[in-house]
């Protein structure tokens, strides 16, 4: 079974206790309407499905009802960091998984907020 | 006929107060001690934990601080505060009041908020007694050592299969809140996995 953080209770739950939901970081077009049938499928139906690290949405269904990010790989099930809607991944490939030493299931707050910030200030 | 209303709580086929007549002294034999908190003023109250306008208006109608930190509670003699989501809370009281403090609750806040009153859409059950303990193993998966669950600690979880949120209130006591629809499962399921132990109830 997972032993899954969710970011808004704070602490590590049962996989029981929640739902997964996913890819995670999909945009909604702002002009849905200018959009080629191509791309509008593209948005509404199709998915990631790699192998390896994926971004997804997860739901603790149980628990505080809220959705929430994770970054989990596909092949061992690993979770590298699990993060709050709105916020970007940490995690961003496989490659940076050594620097970052991997087990992040709970990464620090800071080190996103810095994420974060850096991302506004581009 | 009557126009008067006959209020039932979730588990009021079960006749608990007739049960507990019949199981005398609970303290004799019994490892758990059940006991529903019928007919309490359950309000759901949703809003922005960050607004401390928010977060004013309800310590106006309500006199206490709004449980903002995940998993935790409040309580004054007027109410009991769980925190559900960060911008959730599960307001209890005295049961007939919830109208009144509903309407408080409407006067002190403005803006981007909601209150609902859910009092006949769930119930709480309070667990107590030695094996209440190993009653609650069998039924969640969630660490129960006092380090991790403090009393007064809210957590929201699976409960045999079912959901409930669980508050502790002593090192053997704890408040389950659980729906309406599924109560009459988790009264059959709370029977049979504390029949090892012995059960009371008390009204």
């Amino acid at each position: 079974m997972l032993h899954i953080r969710c970011p808004y209770c704070e602490e590590y739950r049962e996989e029981e206790e929640f739902s997964p939901a996913g890819q995670a970081h999909i945009e909604r077009p702002l002009d849905p309407e200018s959009l080629s049938d191509k791309d509008w499928a593209n948005y509404l139906f199709f998915r990631k499905n790699p192998r390896g690290l994926h971004h997804e949405m997860w739901l603790h269904a149980h628990g505080c009802r809220k959705y929430f990010n994770m970054t989990r790989n596909t092949v061992t099930y690993k979770i590298l960091e699990t993060y709050k809607i709105g916020q970007q991944p940490y995690v961003l490939d496989e490659n940076s998984l050594d620097e970052n030493s991997a087990d992040k299931n709970s990464p620090d707050e800071k080190s996103i907020d810095e994420k974060n910030s850096s991302e506004v200030s581009k | 006929m009557s126009n008067s209303v006959r209020v039932e709580s979730p588990l009021y086929h079960a006749d608990l107060p007739g049960l507990a007549k019949l199981s005398g002294n609970p303290s004799e034999n019994c490892g758990v001690t059940l006991r529903e908190a019928k007919l309490l003023g359950h309000l759901n109250l949703r809003g922005n934990a960050n607004d401390d306008a928010f977060l004013n208006g309800v310590k106006q109608a309500l006199g206490l601080n709004l449980p903002t930190a995940p998993c935790s509670s409040a309580q004054n003699d007027k109410a009991l505060v769980m925190w559900l989501s960060p911008d959730e809370w599960l307001i209890i009281v005295e049961g007939g009041l919830e109208a009144e403090i509903e309407a408080e609750l409407r006067q002190t806040l403005s803006g981007h908020f909601a209150v609902s009153d859910i009092s006949g859409a769930q119930t709480m059950l309070e667990l107590s007694g030695e094996d209440c303990l190993n009653l609650l193993k069998k039924s969640i998966g969630y660490d129960l050592h006092l380090d991790s669950f403090p009393v007064g600690k809210v957590i929201g979880t699976a409960f045999a299969q079912s959901g409930a949120h669980i508050r502790r209130t002593g090192e053997k006591s704890f408040q389950l809140i659980v729906r309406r629809s599924f109560s009459d499962y988790i009264w059959l399921w709370l029977q049979h996995s504390s029949k090892e132990y012995g059960l009371a109830i008390v009204d």
